[in-house]
């Protein structure tokens, strides 16, 4: 109907025009990227109605052409097509450049298997799976990918952990942005929203040296959707209610596209819960308030494009009030009752002791491609960090945090790919990083962490080269300068004699003394090296297998260094040191993959060995006013980690499928030949899922996950004068709790409303049978046992 | 019908802008305090004064000093006594915290009595010794800042003193039942002849 209006139209305009039409358009069709002739290219003259072909060497010629307009449409295979208007002035001659990265600009065809280096070894979670965890953190999404544990304090604080490493040792990274939260303390979990992403990947493998040197444990990719350049409005709200807790979540989102490549995005969040459960009491204060929004804007075309990113996160969260403890001798009695001090009724209200967090990001990025040679990217970020713990006191300062750091980093990072060869990719760039701690005061405590400056510098290379049809490698290197500049008063005590400081770092020390402390001005510079190498090869019947080889190196973070105080909720003093030095590992891993909807599996095996590990280990206990207390130290050790993860996944009927997954694991202290700590203990799950497309999509499964007891852990036990009892006391703070079962039940479907939308329904069970337990690498497992039965409804609505 | 249903999604669409805009407003407010970031302990209790003054002669006086300028951490903490205690003698305790870090030093005390009801001190001993609290918070149960001690015949031993915060109020006497956190701990060997 179109061509045919047109061929009308066309005439008309020939009748209106009849001049000299001798003219001549000769067209040359290249890659945008390498320049090579793209032959057999069609070319549809939409002025005339006609077609011809670009020949062999990517040229095509138009006859009979009269000066004035000519609107060609150019298609070749794998490439956009693409509509212009060509002047004609006497012969002309057209250079015409094609794109064939049709997946950069395409809506969903960022699909789950989308890798951004194909040698990477890494897992993803889907938009569909973030959506049934909306009310969860990203720790708990992240447990259900094998290898992948959590370090928590009690349920709501969950910090997640790859191959049993954790805080500093992994790399998040947020819309392109290296997250910097203060993730140095084990009770801080990343401040991040999860209804803001779109895709969430996890890189067990070495492919992270564009973001860092230091991913000894891997990287978290939390990534943004891409829109379809057309013109659109859409969005969805979702609610979610839970019954342990009393609370959930709304989240909404609404998206604007343009057709000439604009974009906008607004998101928002609102989570309550209030005190959580566990089978048998009321966990008090475990409650947490949480505020999260962005907002995105951008435009995307194929040459250039920018795209802007702002998100803020307040989380408020209630801590167990049952493990604010003063000494060991309170620790001791919390272990042996096997449950909790203080049980109140259920409340809403978050009191003491409680953590609350500010978290801000935003990041603007713009891109520029050129012809026959690449695309350069330039991206600035900033982050904001503000947080604020608070404990029970005494007097009037219940409102006065105990805790409050304030961490400002920002980062200007360009970088190139270069993709004009046929067989190379070159990814290369480099970053200028600025980060400041400030101790806010006020708080009539002193800072757990000092005021720092800290300057880094990073470059990196990376290049992929394809074999050949089947395999492809890739390698990169990275150095990274680094330089913090602190400000830390020390007791002349320790500084003196405890820590031995006026001999190693006297250099340090100003002179000045001020209440019996000394003003010193500690000041470390490091150079890190890094390097990875992977290696792809596919293979018959869908079978694929990767190797990774990984160098990183971490500088020990500020806690590690600096960190000297108190933590209540562990009753422990926790003791950094100034003579730390970096911590360097050797990673290998291999996957052997089979990508198979009938039946899949990988098996993943890996080793790493770490020098210098930076553990924090009780070291013996110190006398106080509060009287015996455990201290804490950081120390260095060598160390490896090996494991293997083993996914299946197998479709037993047309309706029915099973997904399995295992996790072996096991550390080694090789300085002290005793097992590591905190390592996570052997797990698995099995999950079975019925679905039935053609009744509503309805879904209905049950999952079972086991965590078998942790035998292999080093033994930090100790005894204690009690007084009061006049004995000797057994403090066991390093034995592991019992082997555990959950079944979780999970049901949804999806409904037409207002005709052409659309409505998903979910009801979940989790723990469904109420079962009591207490995980080891929870902080607070000495307190209170986990949480128990969940019933959760989910409804969403796309519109 | 069309055009109503058409309505209702910009609506839900209206009203889904509102509730992330309202979110973003109401969540821009991050005060900074700058300044000077060294802040003292002001919790912290670095001397425990044990005053025991006997009620039949009041120049024998024994007092039970616990001192650790440094807080938790650094040094460790040392302990004084003064002397022995009368056998078969009644004795006023007293018992008095500080944070000597202060200038002039500040009395703790006076903060655990503004919160009596939030607090109790716990005796136990191994002397022979009878520890009576004497004192009651505002709801009538016992505080512990002052004491009446009894002390039976020639003995050695030690006096343990526990304060605890946020304690189970009443309680049946012993800190183990009483439950909170520990604020202060400390145990002094004592003689008595």
């Amino acid at each position: 109907m179109k061509h045919y209006l047109l061929v009308v139209a066309l005439c008309f305009f020939n009748l209106a025009h009849t001049q000299n039409c001798t003219y001549t358009l000769l067209g040359e069709i290249k890659d945008f990227h390498d320049g090579t002739p793209m032959s057999g290219a069609t070319i549809y003259n939409e002025t005339s109605n006609t077609y011809t072909s670009a020949d062999i060497n990517g040229k095509f010629t138009i006859e009979n052409l009269c000066n004035g307009k000519l609107v060609l449409v150019i298609s070749h295979v794998g490439c956009e097509t693409k509509r212009l208007e060509v002047g004609i002035n006497g012969d002309t001659y057209k250079e015409v450049n094609m794109e064939h990265h049709l997946e950069e600009l395409k809506e969903i065809t960022v699909t789950a298997d989308t890798k951004d280096e194909k040698t990477s070894i890494q897992q993803t979670v889907s938009k569909k799976q973030i959506e049934t965890f909306t009310d969860k953190s990203l720790g708990d999404v992240l447990n259900t990918v094998s290898g992948v544990s959590s370090l928590n304090t009690g349920n709501t604080i969950v910090k997640p952990m790859i191959h049993g490493l954790h805080s500093s040792r992994l790399l998040i990274v947020n819309n392109n942005v290296r997250l910097f939260d203060q993730e140095w303390g084990d009770e801080h979990a990343p401040n991040i929203d999860i209804n803001s992403s779109g895709r969430i990947d996890v890189i067990k493998g070495a492919n992270s040296l564009m973001y860092g040197s230091d991913a000894i444990g891997g990287l978290i990719l939390i990534r943004p959707e891409n829109y379809a350049v057309k013109d659109s409005l859409f969005g969805s709200t979702s609610v979610s209610l839970n019954t342990n807790g009393w609370g959930g979540n709304i989240n909404s989102e609404l998206i604007k596209t343009y057709k000439n490549g604009f974009y906008t995005k607004f998101q928002g969040s609102y989570k309550t819960f209030g005190d959580f459960k566990s089978p048998k009491f009321n966990l008090s204060n475990t409650g947490l308030k949480s505020i999260n929004t962005s907002v995105r804007v951008g435009f995307k075309s194929f040459e250039k494009g920018f795209d802007a990113y702002y998100s803020f996160v307040d989380n408020t969260l209630g801590i167990l009030r049952a493990s604010h403890i003063g000494n060991t001798n309170d620790l001791v009695r919390a272990i042996n009752s096997g449950e909790p001090q203080y049980v109140a009724n259920f409340s809403h209200s978050i009191d003491n002791p409680k953590q609350s967090i500010f978290h801000h990001l935003g990041k603007i990025e713009a891109y520029k491609r050129f012809k026959e040679f690449g695309k350069l990217t330039l991206q600035y970020d900033f982050q904001i960090n503000r947080r604020k713990e608070f404990d029970l006191r005494r007097g009037e300062r219940a409102n006065t945090p105990v805790v409050d750091l304030r961490l400002f980093t920002t980062s200007f990072q360009p970088n190139l790919k270069i993709d004009a060869y046929e067989n190379l990719k070159l990814n290369t760039g480099f970053l200028l990083r600025y980060q400041q701690n400030d101790a806010i005061s006020g708080t009539g405590t002193s800072p757990l962490i000092p005021d720092y400056d800290k300057y880094d510098f990073g470059i990196y290379a990376i290049g992929t080269y394809n074999l050949n049809l089947f395999s492809e490698i890739s390698t990169g290197f990275r150095y990274d300068f680094s330089r913090i500049e602190a400000s830390k008063r020390y007791r002349v005590t320790d500084w003196d004699e405890t820590y031995n400081y006026d001999e190693l770092f006297p250099e340090f020390n100003s002179g000045i003394i001020e209440s019996s402390e000394y003003l010193t001005n500690p000041e470390f510079s490091f150079h890190n090296i890094s390097a990875s190498l992977g290696y792809l090869r596919h293979m018959r019947n869908d079978f694929e297998f990767t190797f990774n080889y990984g160098l990183a190196s971490r500088m020990p973070n500020p806690s590690e260094l600096f960190s000297e105080g108190l933590h209540h909720s562990a009753a422990r003093i926790e003791i950094g040191q100034l003579t730390m030095e970096k911590e360097v590992a050797n990673k290998f891993i291999v996957s052997l993959e089979r990508s198979n909807q009938n039946f899949g599996f990988t098996i993943s095996p890996y080793y790493k060995y770490i020098s210098n590990f930076i553990q924090l280990i009780p070291i013996g206990t110190t006398t106080t006013v509060r009287g015996a207390f455990p201290v804490w130290e950081y120390n260095q050790t060598n160390a490896q980690i090996f494991g293997v993860d083993v996914d299946v996944n197998k479709t037993i009927t047309n309706n029915l499928y099973y997904i399995g997954s295992l996790s072996l694991l096991r550390g080694d202290n090789l300085s002290d030949d005793i097992p590591l700590i905190n390592m996570p203990a052997t797990n698995f799950s099995n999950s079975l899922t019925y679905t039935n497309e053609k009744l509503n999509q309805l879904s209905i499964g049950l999952t079972q996950k086991t965590v078998l007891q942790q035998n292999r852990f080093p033994d930090y036990n100790f005894f204690t004068f009690d007084a009061t009892l006049q004995q000797d006391v057994f403090v066991n703070i390093s034995s592991t709790p019992a082997t555990y079962t959950l079944f979780n039940f999970n049901s949804s479907a999806k409904f037409k409303v207002f005709k052409t939308k659309t409505l998903s329904v979910a009801f979940n069970v989790e723990n469904l049978f109420n079962v009591s337990y207490r995980e080891h690498l929870n902080r607070l497992r000495y307190f209170a046992d986990e949480l128990g039965r969940n019933f959760n409804i989910k409804l969403k609505i796309n519109y | 019908m069309n055009t109503y249903k058409l309505k209702n999604m910009k609506t839900i669409k209206l009203l889904a802008l509102l509730f992330i805009s309202t979110l973003a407003i109401s969540c821009s407010n991050d005060d900074d305090g700058h300044g000077d970031d060294h802040d003292s302990e002001e919790e912290l209790i670095t001397t425990v004064v044990y005053t025991l003054t006997n009620n039949a002669d009041n120049t024998d006086v024994v007092t039970l000093t616990f001192t650790d300028l440094d807080g938790e951490g650094g040094a460790d903490g040392t302990y004084d006594i003064s002397g022995p205690l009368t056998a078969n003698a009644t004795y006023t305790g007293g018992i008095k915290l500080w944070n000597a870090t202060e200038n002039p030093a500040e009395d703790i005390t006076e903060e655990v009595e503004g919160e009596a009801d939030e607090h109790e001190f716990f005796y136990s001993n191994t002397a022979g010794l009878t520890i009576t609290k004497t004192d009651v918070d505002g709801n009538g149960n016992p505080v512990g800042i002052e004491t009446t001690i009894a002390t039976g015949s020639a003995a050695t031993g030690s006096i343990t003193v526990i304060l605890k915060h946020e304690p189970t109020k009443p309680n049946n006497g012993t800190s183990s039942d009483a439950g909170g956190s520990t604020d202060v701990e400390v145990t002094f060997s004592i003689e008595v002849q």
